[in-house]
């Protein structure tokens, strides 16, 4: 599965522009499903078995896009300037680098700030591709990239740009593997989707196509583990969490509860997540039609936003453990 | 891809400007666009098969495609709304408190003309006279909460709830526009002239033509979302007008050597094309369709720069299962305050850019991956 | 007969915060199950109630929108000394909250508590003599620290403890009475219509999590489709510290709200039928958002004609919210009033645009 998740984080895929993300999903997946599309948003929807009696239709979304960003202006030595795809925040920016979808590289550095203690904001930052002017400068404004940063293994955690989402992206595609012999009633939705960073814009359109009666996303959350980090009761290696609250999306008790007990079920350990920012799928498929009860099974990841997000494998196991376990059995909602 | 005949897009000529003209004119600050509702429905009545108002106010008129089966369900998209204000308290002899509707400078507030309501009762926005300020006082803003509309002493019949916009009227200057309302009074006059364009001459035949003269943009793009739920199109444009701030930067020397890294969209440039913004990241198939086509017929562009802003295009993609779109506008200076300034030229370019777009826009285009 | 008062004090003594609206919505579907042809809960847990009306056929249908949900907190972690931090669910000025009594919801039980502010020496520099904001307030149950970490986990709900109070003036205090006087309101109409006769299909919504996401809002209209969507809300009313436009009279009637999210031929029929059952009432306006349910139903697949009706209330989103039993009354004979006045053909006569033809 390291190889897996190595692969995934390592291609460049920012909102938008996901199509060697969906192109390497689909690969992995060929022949695991029953029936494969792609949505007018690029989603990539893979189902996996038919509704029978006492079954429901289930959706499970994983987003292909990274932050990124976007080519504002070129300037007349060559150096460019750009705007945030997503949550890009200014301090994970410098010294960094870049790959465009073009194949352009550069890496980000810093104007002189005004005062020594104050962070630029993204508008004083640039990008340079080692051009020399306008002229010779192989990106033009409109032009999208992402961050780039080599994937890297210590102990038993794995460090990565772009971990959200593709760790929840490689989640998704175990299971997918792990449920093949799966015949009960449950109609499985695996959605792979698009620009979730910018507003979970890909859920929004699958959601309303694939019609489901419970949603499940995956996505990686914050932890408190960290020093003075954030108030969270969550932590690396302490198991996959069980979100019942974020920045955008209150979970349905009763998923909350089913994904418990399925958990203490199967001796999976778990976490239970409230996290203050941010948000995920579920909540553009919470408010789909008439409306569909939904959860969510996150990742706990440090450094969110980052070049260098860091999971630990064993979450990443108990995970796909999980998330194999929920979609095989019988969704009782009470 | 069967050889399309040659048609001449439609030209901005008198006729044209005389439309946009009342379009500008005419009061419609987001939720209360009757007035231009009116205009748009003389207008279309006669051009589309049909035409109805939906219920948040919106003018949805559909021209079906002829001779064609299964035609491509095309939408197009311009708001009818302006950004303006809203009076919320008479506070006696003619003065009445007021606060914005959408996105406005409150900087461009102080010493305009403004019309208030239905009948377009004149007022002022005051400021205090300088004799009567005190040392550094100009150098503050202007708090909303102080500025009134004032009508003169027993002035006519406004109460809270009424709309007001400012009181600049069109006119042409040489090459240039200067009027209030060019967004997105602009769109609705380009998608007015494209189903004139498309009735006389039937080169958009192959087209099933989905226009959406939406409300409420301006406060959320809440009209297009109806609109374009409603109308279940395969692929979206919407037209618009994007701020062009192409003025000299303060530290500018001569020879332009300290340049602004900040807007790219200019004056004199053509149509904006979108590919980024705040609320949509366009579908990349109808981008490469709108620059190839440019491309084909000399229609000069720019790439609208990626950043801050919206459309209509943000709620309609969303719609459904997902709608392929992406937005063109014609760029002007100073929008959101009482006089923007754009080039005719732009229009017209805008207007040509969208015509032949649609001649040669066909599935094909969409069946590639995004 | 409804009794008003006695089912609104208990409807505001239960939890029901945004997205686990549960024993809210089973006393409120007790009060309504006599009194429709037709309950239903919806996938997010809205209660759809619906009472047929007496004309032809397949008949309009019009959707009483009022939300049940109500602001609190909810638990993020538990310290090692066994006091729990929180964070909000709704809009909470934390301002309210220092010593404030509350209610731990968990899975053996509820433990009340009460809110901690921390003394000043133990808040970072820049947090001291200030209001105290919610990441550094606590809730502190009272009880040993492993006892604490046994009952009480991360996403346990913590809702305000106040109780109800009665003051002069035929006034009632408490919490949630954004927005359960409203749903007290329909409940109000819905009493009426059982002894009124009404063309239309009636479909009244206590809807879930308006305070969060304007869930039940975007999500009740998709299968019910109703031809007319009215939201009763509450607004600010006129008290210490609230004078300017945006407030109304408390005790004086309901208001009827003017803006984008109200059809103006709506608002039209509304007033008309307040004067003609002589209600008093005050006609608010607000620039872009009615900050209510109706922000969402307007926009709901093609489009439904909205209306903003609400009740005058002081001190919203404090544990001490106030409002005139009156005006509740009032607002439930308005919206009685309406429906037993809708025609058939409502919509092709008075429902129309000036600029139609």
């Amino acid at each position: 599965m390291k190889q897996l998740i190595q692969r995934l984080t390592e291609v460049t895929g920012p909102s938008g522009y996901e199509s060697a993300v969906r192109d390497l999903v689909r690969a992995e997946i060929e022949g695991l499903a029953d029936d494969i599309r792609v949505d007018a948003l690029g989603n990539l929807i893979a189902r996996k078995g038919q509704k029978g009696a006492g079954g429901v239709r289930l959706m499970l979304s994983a987003h292909m896009d990274e932050i990124g960003l976007a080519v504002t202006h070129i300037d007349e030595r060559g150096f460019v300037r750009f705007t945030a795809i997503g949550g890009v925040r200014p301090h994970t920016c410098i010294g960094g680098r870049v790959r465009f979808m073009n194949g352009a590289r550069g890496l980000i550095f810093m104007e002189r700030p005004e005062a020594p203690d104050r962070l630029p904001g993204l508008d004083g930052l640039y990008i340079d591709v080692g051009a020399t002017s306008r002229e010779d400068c192989p990106v033009r404004v409109g032009d999208i990239g992402a961050f780039e940063r080599p994937f890297l293994e210590v102990g038993s955690r794995l460090v990565s740009k772009a971990m959200d989402d593709r760790v929840s992206v490689a989640v998704l595609i175990e299971t997918l593997r792990q449920v093949q012999a799966y015949s009960g009633p449950n109609e499985l939705y695996f959605v792979f989707s698009t620009q979730e960073e910018v507003g979970l814009r890909g859920a929004t359109t699958a959601a309303y196509g694939v019609d489901p009666e419970v949603g499940l996303s995956v996505d990686v959350t914050g932890t408190g583990d960290t020093p003075r980090g954030a108030r969270m009761a969550v932590a690396l290696g302490k198991g996959p969490a069980i979100k019942v609250r974020d920045g955008g999306m209150l979970s349905d008790p009763r998923v909350v509860r089913w994904m418990e007990r399925v958990a203490e079920e199967r001796g999976i350990p778990y976490q239970l997540e409230v996290l203050e920012g941010g948000t995920t799928d579920a909540r553009a498929i919470q408010l789909t039609r008439a409306g569909v009860p939904v959860g969510c099974l996150s990742i706990p990841t440090r450094y969110i936003h980052s070049p260098s997000e860091m999971v630990d494998i064993q979450d990443v196991e108990q995970s796909v453990a999980l998330l194999a376990a929920l979609v095989t059995s019988k969704v009782e909602l009470d | 891809m069967t050889e399309q005949p040659h048609t001449t897009p439609p030209a901005v000529g008198a006729e044209q400007l005389a439309l946009l003209e009342r379009l500008c004119n005419a009061s419609g600050v987001s939720g209360d666009e009757g007035e231009v509702r009116k205009i748009v429905l003389e207008q279309v009545r006669p051009l589309a098969d049909e035409v109805q108002i939906d219920a948040l106010g919106s003018v949805l008129a559909v021209r079906h495609a002829r001779g064609v089966e299964a035609p491509l369900r095309v939408m197009l998209d311009a708001h009818m709304d302006e950004v303006g204000l809203l009076i919320v308290s008479d506070e006696e002899n003619g003065l009445y408190r007021f606060v914005k509707v959408g996105g406005m400078d409150d900087r461009a507030l102080p010493g305009k003309t403004v019309l208030v309501g239905k009948d377009h009762i004149p007022g002022v926005i005051g400021a205090k006279a300088i004799h009567l300020t005190e040392p550094g006082e100009t150098e503050n803003k202007i708090s909303l909460d102080t500025l009134r509309i004032d009508v003169g002493p027993n002035g006519g019949k406004i109460k809270p709830g009424d709309r007001a916009t400012f009181a600049t009227r069109f006119r042409q200057v040489g090459p240039s526009i200067f009027c209030k309302a060019f967004d997105n009074r602009v769109g609705c006059a380009i998608l007015i002239e494209t189903l004139r364009a498309a009735a006389q001459s039937g080169a958009l035949d192959h087209l099933e033509l989905l226009v959406a003269f939406t409300v409420q943009e301006e406060i959320g793009a809440r009209g297009a979302r109806a609109a374009a739920y409603r109308f279940d199109p395969e692929a979206a444009f919407a037209i618009d007008s994007t701020p062009a701030s192409d003025l000299p930067r303060y530290d500018a020397r001569e020879d332009g050597a300290i340049e602004d890294a900040g807007y790219n969209v200019r004056l004199d440039h053509g149509p904006a094309i979108y590919l980024v913004d705040s609320g949509t990241l366009s579908d990349p198939r109808l981008a490469r369709h709108l620059m190839d086509t440019a491309g084909r017929h000399g229609i000069p562009y720019q790439v609208r720069q990626p950043g801050a802003g919206g459309t209509d295009a943000g709620s309609i993609h969303r719609v459904r299962a997902g709608v392929p779109s992406i937005s063109i506008s014609v760029p002007a200076r100073y929008l959101h305050t009482a006089a923007a300034v754009a080039r005719r030229a732009d229009w017209e370019h805008t207007q040509a850019l969208l015509w032949q777009a649609l001649v040669e826009l066909d599935r094909g285009i969409l069946a590639q991956p995004r | 007969m409804i009794e008003l008062k006695p089912f609104l004090k208990q409807l505001i003594s239960l939890p029901g915060l945004s997205g686990h609206e549960g024993p809210a919505r089973e006393a409120i579907a007790a009060a309504w199950k006599p009194l429709v042809d037709d309950l239903s809960v919806s996938p997010l847990g809205s209660l759809h109630a619906l009472k047929r009306g007496s004309g032809p056929g397949e008949r309009p249908r019009i959707l009483l929108a009022a939300h049940m949900d109500a602001i609190g907190l909810i638990v993020t972690n538990i310290t090692p000394e066994g006091l729990l931090g929180i964070t909000e669910i709704g809009g909470v000025d934390p301002r309210i909250l220092p010593a404030m009594p509350v209610m731990v919801h968990t899975r053996s039980g509820d433990l009340p508590g009460v809110v901690a502010q921390p003394p000043d020496r133990l808040l970072p520099p820049n947090a001291r003599s200030k209001p105290v904001q919610l990441e550094h307030l606590l809730v502190d149950t009272g009880l040993p620290p492993d006892e604490v970490h046994r009952r009480v986990r991360a996403g346990d709900l913590v809702s305000f403890g106040t109780e109800p109070l009665e003051l002069a003036g035929d006034t009632l205090v408490g919490h949630s009475l954004d927005d359960r006087a409203a749903v007290a309101a329909v409940t109000v109409c819905l009493d009426e219509l059982s002894r009124r006769a009404h063309v239309w299909d009636v479909w009244a919504a206590a809807t879930v999590q308006e305070e969060e996401t304007l869930g039940g809002a975007f999500t009740s209209p998709y299968a019910i489709r109703p031809q007319i969507a009215v939201a009763i809300d509450v607004t600010h009313a006129k008290g210490p510290g609230a004078s300017d436009w945006r407030t109304a009279p408390l005790g004086k009637g309901f208001t009827l709200d003017w803006g984008p999210n109200t059809h103006p031929a709506l608002f039209n029929a509304f007033k008309e039928t307040a004067e003609r059952a002589e209600l008093p009432y005050t006609v608010t306006v607000y620039p872009s958002g009615s900050g209510t349910d109706a922000m969402g139903m307007q926009i709901v697949n093609e489009g439904i004609p909205t209306m903003v009706v609400s009740i005058p209330l002081r001190y919203m989103h404090t544990p001490v919210e106030l409002i005139s039993l009156k005006d509740i009354a009032r607002t439930g004979r308005l919206l009685a009033e309406f429906i037993a006045g809708l025609e058939l053909d409502f919509v092709e006569k008075k429902l129309r645009w000036e600029e139609e033809a």
